[in-house]
């Protein structure tokens, strides 16, 4: 990561996500507190902070992962709400990437790729293999296609993961922490193909420790801590000139070692 | 002690160390036997050594010795000792020693087969009549060719042939065995017919969302109870048809016939309600939480024989005049319900082995409860248990003999009154039967179990990690 060669940025005016004064608890637990957030089209944000931040609870509110108990989450201006139809076509259009990859582990990789496209989508088979190959040539690993995960290594899951998520053809993409249960030669792997989505033009929000990532890709940098949004910046200005103290007590742990 | 000091232990290697093959005691015949049975009494290297080895040694010889006399015992009762054939017709006589008054010298002990040959009928079918017994084989035909299809990997068309074993199969094989013609009138079978149409409508509408959101979660219920109005009372109007077939009633049903038909209706039953009861108990609505878990604590905290007992005592106690429900379709509802429960409880514990990831990613994808369920989910859960799941099986299998004691001639029911018929009467006569009757038992369970292992290899190998 060491090329600062930003990917061209191709953000637009459309607001694809907005999030209003959103509050959740976890029994009497405030998990998150007064999240207000917009993401436009086009948008790569990195989303960092302290473990038990609520960084990971954000993202799985905006595909209804989890509930949030007040304030509004507007995703392509379609709500979030109690209403099944809603959150189903949410997800259609959310592809998300999990730490532990969550591939299905009976069925081979281009039958993983293929699930949702046929089921949810109603697409033909032979239409969805078509697109599942296209995706897994793209995160390079087309010959694992009839194997089943647990023969790949863990950077190969998570890839065919990504791929897996592409095969629906997603407006935005969320990344949980793709890279922290992988290996450190493996990792590389999973990045240069999240950049290169991102030089791709998808709208991305990526909870990660990866500050190479987030300086090479993100267009913006979010920092939380206790539940809150504490500091958002362009990601220069937010490593070289960080204003909380909390963003500068975390960054100096994260970085200096 | 002092530190190495480093000319001690820097080291590089020069050549390789060669490649050898292994002693006698790690390979072949001579290595299985020594790993196996030899080195655990060869170790004569100290006293407390000498004694255990010794004592491995008399005690190996003495298992071998008894279970040799025991394997020995049974195969002289069973073939070399046994009676094969009765050409003069003379019944218990063939079977007679010297003493007793028969042609055997004295002090024979072993099988007489004749007497299972002539009960054989009776053992397979009890009293069902002669004449119309190719109804049972023509059935039985179907279904092991039906099942050996299904099973057998490389045919084609095997998800259209299992799908016709349990539907169409169940059918032909209930007018087969029954002869249709039973009493029900095209009026009410047509009214139920009618209403369960009217049910599936109503879950249809609640399904589209005309009936307010509440309605709409329900719709998916409504409808499959629609669905088994529909189908239950299609089968008894198919049953009522007259297709020329002698009625037999289930009176007259016995043996092996019995058996198979009240374990094979258990076990394709107990799975998918086992399955719906397991999703219900670990749903998150309350209701259906609650309901699947009072169903099975109440079925699983009564014993079998207790089910068969209310079922044929004491609930046409509590029918209105008139209306008679077969004793074994009672039975059999019983033994459904019965073994529903237990496979809930089988399956819930694979259930809870799947990782909640799992659920995630699936529904991440936008997969539906249910899609979520049976494409991803079950499929891994179902897995994970196989081996409960034909345990299961094989203890319903084998639980089948209590219907014998609500008036059920099941396999063992057969084979305890073929053994008072006085014209076999011989000392060797019940245990002639019971060894016959337990290897048709050991032949049913045995394959449930070699095919439950097959799957089990033939499953963990495709995903091996």
């Amino acid at each position: 990561m060491a090329s600062k060669a930003k990917t061209k940025s191709i953000i637009s005016d459309e607001v694809m996500i907005s999030m209003d004064n959103v509050n959740k608890w976890y029994g009497s637990f405030h998990v998150l507190r007064d999240i207000n957030l917009t993401v436009n089209k086009g948008e790569r944000i990195v989303i960092c902070g302290p473990s038990g931040s609520g960084k990971s609870t954000l993202i799985r509110c905006l595909n209804r992962l989890e509930e949030h108990q007040a304030g509004t989450i507007n995703v392509q201006g379609i709500e979030i709400n109690n209403d099944l139809k809603n959150i189903d076509e949410i997800r259609r259009d959310v592809g998300m990437v999990f730490q532990h990859f969550n591939l299905f582990p009976h069925l081979t990789i281009l039958e993983n790729c293929t699930l949702a496209p046929i089921w949810v989508r109603k697409m033909p088979k032979a239409d969805a293999e078509e697109i599942a190959m296209k995706y897994l040539t793209r995160v390079k690993i087309p010959e694992q296609a009839h194997k089943y995960p647990g023969q790949l290594s863990g950077g190969q899951q998570q890839r065919v993961a990504i791929a897996r998520s592409l095969c629906m053809e997603p407006k935005l993409m969320l990344f949980d922490e793709p890279t922290s249960a992988l290996d450190p030669e493996m990792i590389k792997e999973v990045l240069d193909t999240m950049v290169q989505l991102a030089e791709d033009g998808m709208s991305m929000i990526c909870v990660t420790h990866e500050m190479g990532f987030a300086r090479k890709v993100a267009n913006r940098v979010i920092f939380m801590d206790e539940g809150q949004i504490v500091e958002q910046n362009e990601p220069e200005a937010f490593f070289n000139n960080p204003q909380s103290d909390r963003t500068k007590l975390f960054l100096s742990q994260i970085l200096d070692h | 002690m002092a530190t190495p000091k480093k000319q001690d232990y820097a080291f590089v290697r020069k050549e390789d160390a060669p490649l050898l093959p292994p002693p006698p005691s790690q390979a072949g015949i001579t290595g299985w036997l020594w790993q196996n049975i030899f080195a655990s009494m060869a170790d004569y290297s100290s006293i407390s050594a000498s004694i255990r080895s010794g004592l491995v040694a008399f005690l190996s010889v003495c298992i071998l010795y008894f279970g040799g006399m025991q394997i020995y015992g049974l195969l002289d009762f069973a073939i070399f000792s046994a009676v094969w054939s009765d050409p003069d017709g003379i019944k218990r006589e063939a079977c007679w020693t010297v003493d007793q008054g028969g042609a055997l010298p004295s002090g024979w002990h072993g099988a007489c087969w004749p007497f299972v040959m002539a009960k054989h009928k009776f053992i397979m079918y009890g009293p069902y009549p002669s004449e119309e017994l190719w109804r049972v084989n023509l059935i039985g035909l179907i279904g092991l060719v039906g099942l050996g299809w299904v099973l057998v990997e490389r045919l084609p068309y095997r998800k259209q042939a299992g799908a016709a074993l349990l539907t169409l199969y169940p059918l032909l094989a209930f007018i087969l065995l029954t002869g249709g013609n039973s009493e029900a009138s095209f009026g009410n079978v047509s009214l139920w017919l009618i209403i369960g149409l009217g049910i599936i409508s109503v879950g249809r509408m609640g399904k589209r969302g005309f009936l307010g959101t509440t309605f709409a979660e329900f719709s998916g219920l409504i409808g499959f109870t629609g669905w088994v109005f529909v189908i239950f009372n299609a089968v008894r109007g198919m049953a009522a048809v007259d297709f020329g077939l002698e009625p037999i009633d289930t009176r007259d049903w016995g043996g092996l016939l019995i058996t198979l038909v009240v374990a094979i209706t258990g076990i394709v039953a107990s799975l998918p309600l086992g399955i719906i009861l397991a999703l219900g108990r670990r749903s998150e609505m309350p209701v259906a939480r609650l309901l699947s878990t009072i169903f099975i604590e109440f079925w699983r905290g009564i014993p079998l024989i207790t089910v068969l007992f209310m079922a044929s005592v004491m609930l046409p106690l509590f029918m209105p005049e008139g209306v008679n429900f077969d004793n074994l379709l009672r039975a059999l509802i019983g033994v459904m319900l019965f073994s529903a429960a237990y496979m809930a409880e089988v399956i819930r514990g694979g259930l809870q082995a799947i990782d909640k990831g799992q659920y995630e990613g699936a529904q991440a994808m936008g997969l539906s409860y249910w899609q979520t369920m049976r494409l991803v989910i079950l499929p891994q859960a179902l897995t994970h248990v196989i081996p409960g799941i034909v345990n299961t099986f094989i203890g319903l299998f084998k639980d089948t003999t209590l219907v014998s004691i609500v008036g059920i001639f099941d396999l063992l029911g057969a084979g305890q009154s073929a053994i008072s018929d006085a014209a076999w009467s011989t000392p060797v006569q019940a245990l002639t039967m019971y060894i016959y009757i337990a290897l048709l038992f050991f032949v049913f369970c045995f394959g449930m179990s070699r095919y439950s292992i097959y799957m089990e290899n033939k499953l963990s190998k495709s995903r091996s990690h």
